[in-house]
């Protein structure tokens, strides 16, 4: 077991982690859970799973002692890259992108990419073919999620993209997808605490899960090569995987394989008459790969403008709803009203999204765009009503009193003198909260909704650098939010008051 | 009198628990000048206000025309829209709409709370902006219109809706001596078309050359001259 070290601690701590070479760092998603890497259910400080035991069976091979570093799951490459951990362990797999980015490990256990539908539908939807039309979940920027773009492509599915491996299947359940492609070893810890679906052997492609140590870094990785070839020839692999009882008939063949130096692709069994796999984005130049990626890019560049405007629309409706409420409604509107600001503003946006799209779906279940559109609309109205209701507030009493001696109605006043009147000192927070939701959108990645940022992570994974698609992603967005800052500062301009 | 349209009988109005004036009377007929005269805080601007519905008062009777308050009651929506038909109120500070041109804020009333079609309005009100000499500032916003200019405009927003009465805070604060008689003239003129008039002002040479009644606040009471 290894005590739990975030890098946020080690850098708050002042620790000088590199000057401690009788450590040997290693990174790992303890949100991944079990068997990977998990925090102990005795003692949450420590982490237990079968990559942490590799983790110490290198270190002590290495003569040092393991240290963990919890880094979140798409971030373990750019982790390592960077020098935060020696080597990143957490199922992390073995694609062509990563072995062209970063050096590699040897592959140290095979997994298979398996397909599992409700039960009800076993006999109707055996193989990615039989999902013509319909919705296929997997985790993002994973291998799977790979070979569903794929067969987005070839075969006519919807690929579905989250943020975890859990709520696939919690989708799946309650009818949100229609299969869930995912490693066999996730599948079957799922199939142990979720019953209602099975998953057909048949594995769509098999592929491993490796280390991935920086670039640079290959002396290292040989070093570690080393132990692990030594621990699939002693035994001590093995015992780690049947300890973590996911040890099966595939293990052997591979470390045969890996024993007598053969070639290994990262990844085999789907698309091989076409190449699939060949040709790795990390291979290619980045202006090529670019261009391939420039159509994905302008549809999520797409899906974060109309999300971002239908959400700001409904945003400001519903604000200027809120903040006359709390100025004319009756005292109970007005409590209950400034109970919704506060329930919003105290919470998370995160877990607004969360509640909206997984909490109620047992109630309601809302599609991934809507409760996406839903939740931001419904957390901005929030910060929008108290610009409209200190806007309202600004304008001068003499002009409410001006308006009154002439017989106007309350909401007369509202809709012609105060309104608009406030609509001008409201426009540049509204503008700043605006360009702030554009970049907010990227929350509801959780959602399954791919937008601006998602992509950018997923084009970033592939390429394994973040040069590139950061500036795009940058450019794009500063594309959407720029002729937005101009045209208010015209309007701000054109309406002086 | 006769054609009563304003009748203040025994009015107190209290401030911050201090009797600021008590035993306001006055009677008021078509064609009358009243200018209320008394030194800053005395509570002429509090007299006006009561008056034009915007606070209350708390003993006494207002009545405009067929619309009677009493003091410490609130009065009904009704009787305030019937009140505001015959009230106009010229504040000190003006209180132009800021959004709007200067022929917005006076078509504003008569469009939207009189209901007079758009072009009939805008009519009336170029009329009015010409009778009150600044027809050539018609589409120009508050912000760039003077301060004599901006009290014009003021003054016809007030008479767009035609009231019996017309209520004026202040009016020569902003103005230099020949702008002052120009505006006591442009009064006159409107008194002599029948309107009631009652001006505060602190301009005892413009209350005796152009008011036909002067009060004055003299301590906590108001007294006619």
């Amino acid at each position: 077991m290894v005590r739990l070290v975030t890098i946020a601690a080690l850098t708050w701590a002042g620790i000088n982690v590199s000057a401690q070479p009788s450590t040997f760092r290693w990174a790992g998603d303890p949100e991944g859970g079990a068997p990977f890497v998990e925090a102990d259910p005795a003692d949450p400080t420590l982490v237990v799973g079968f990559d942490v035991d590799i983790a110490e069976l290198i270190a002590r091979g290495l003569g040092r002692e393991p240290q963990f570093l919890a880094v979140a799951f798409a971030s373990i490459d750019q982790s390592v890259a960077r020098g935060d951990a020696e080597i990143g362990l957490s199922g992390v797999e073995d694609t062509p992108a990563r072995r062209a980015a970063y050096a590699v490990t040897i592959p140290y256990y095979q997994f298979r990419e398996v397909l599992s539908v409700r039960s009800g539908d076993a006999g109707q939807f055996r193989t990615l073919a039989d999902l013509r039309g319909r919705r296929v979940g997997t985790l993002g920027g994973t291998v799977a999620y790979e070979i569903l773009l794929d067969a987005e492509r070839q075969q006519g599915i919807v690929a579905v993209s989250y943020e975890d491996d859990v709520h696939p299947y919690s989708d799946l359940l309650i009818g949100r997808l229609d299969a869930v492609l995912l490693d066999n070893v996730l599948a079957e810890r799922r199939s142990r605490t979720t019953p209602g679906f099975v998953t057909h052997p048949d594995p769509v492609a098999v592929s491993h899960y490796v280390g991935v140590l920086a670039p640079g870094n290959r002396e290292l990785r040989d070093r570690i090569d080393g132990l692990l070839r030594q621990a699939m020839r002693d035994g001590r692999l093995e015992a780690i995987f049947r300890k973590w009882k996911i040890w099966n008939a595939d293990q052997p063949q591979l470390f045969a394989r890996v024993l007598e130096g053969a070639p290994i692709p990262p990844v085999a069994g789907y698309g091989e008459d076409r190449s699939y796999g060949s040709e790795s984005i990390a291979t290619m130049s980045k202006w090529h790969a670019t261009r391939r990626y420039l159509p994905a890019f302008a549809r999520a560049a797409l899906v974060t403008l109309i999300l971002s405007c239908g959400a700001m629309l409904a945003a400001v409706g519903l604000g200027i709803g809120i903040a006359t409420g709390r100025l004319y409604g009756h005292r109970v509107t007005r409590a209950a009203l400034a109970g919704y600001v506060e329930l919003i503003r105290g919470t998370p946006l995160l877990l607004q999204l969360f509640v909206l799209y997984y909490g109620i779906a047992e109630a309601i279940r809302l599609p991934a765009f809507v409760a996406a559109l839903l939740g931001l609309a419904l957390n901005y109205a929030a910060y929008e009503s108290e610009i409209y209701r200190s806007a309202l507030l600004a304008v001068p009493i003499g002009q409410l009193e001006a308006s009154k001696t002439l017989g106007f109605s309350e909401f007369q006043t509202l809709r012609l003198i105060r309104g608009p009147q406030a609509f001008r000192v409201a426009l540049a927070p509204m503008t700043n909260d605006f360009v702030a939701l554009l970049k907010d959108s990227s929350l509801v990645s959780v959602l399954t909704v791919v937008e601006l940022t998602t992509q950018t992570r997923i084009f970033a994974t592939n390429l394994g650098s973040w040069v590139v698609p950061g500036i795009l992603c940058a450019a794009l967005y500063l594309a959407m939010s720029l002729p937005l800052a101009a045209i208010a500062r015209r309007l701000e301009r054109r309406w002086r008051i | 009198m006769e054609n009563l349209v304003l009748s203040i009988r025994d009015v107190e109005l209290v401030r911050g628990g201090r009797v600021l004036v008590s035993n306001i009377r006055l009677e008021a007929g078509p064609g009358d000048f009243i200018v209320l005269r008394g030194p800053s805080g005395s509570g002429k601007t509090t007299i006006l206000r009561a008056i034009a519905g915007l606070d209350p008062f708390d003993r006494g009777i207002i009545a405009v025309a067929d619309v009677r308050l009493e003091g410490r009651r609130t009065p009904d929506r009704e009787a305030l829209h019937r009140l505001r038909r015959n009230v106009g109120l010229v504040f000190q500070f003006h209180c132009l709409f800021e959004h709007m041109t200067a022929l917005q804020n006076v078509c504003l009333a008569p469009v939207h709370v009189y209901r007079t079609p758009q072009e009939s309005a805008e009519r009336s009100a170029r009329a009015l902006l010409t009778q009150l000499g600044v027809d050539s500032r018609a589409n120009a916003w508050p912000r760039e219109l003077s301060g004599g200019e901006a009290q014009r405009v003021a003054i016809a927003r007030a008479l767009a809706v035609d009231p019996p009465v017309l209520l004026m805070d202040e009016p020569m604060a902003s103005l230099d001596p020949s702008r002052r008689a120009e505006l006591g003239a442009l009064l006159q003129r409107l008194t002599a078309a029948g309107r009631t008039l009652l001006v505060t002002t602190h301009d005892e040479t413009f209350a005796q050359q152009f008011a036909t009644r002067i009060l004055a606040i003299e301590g906590s009471t108001v007294r006619e001259l």
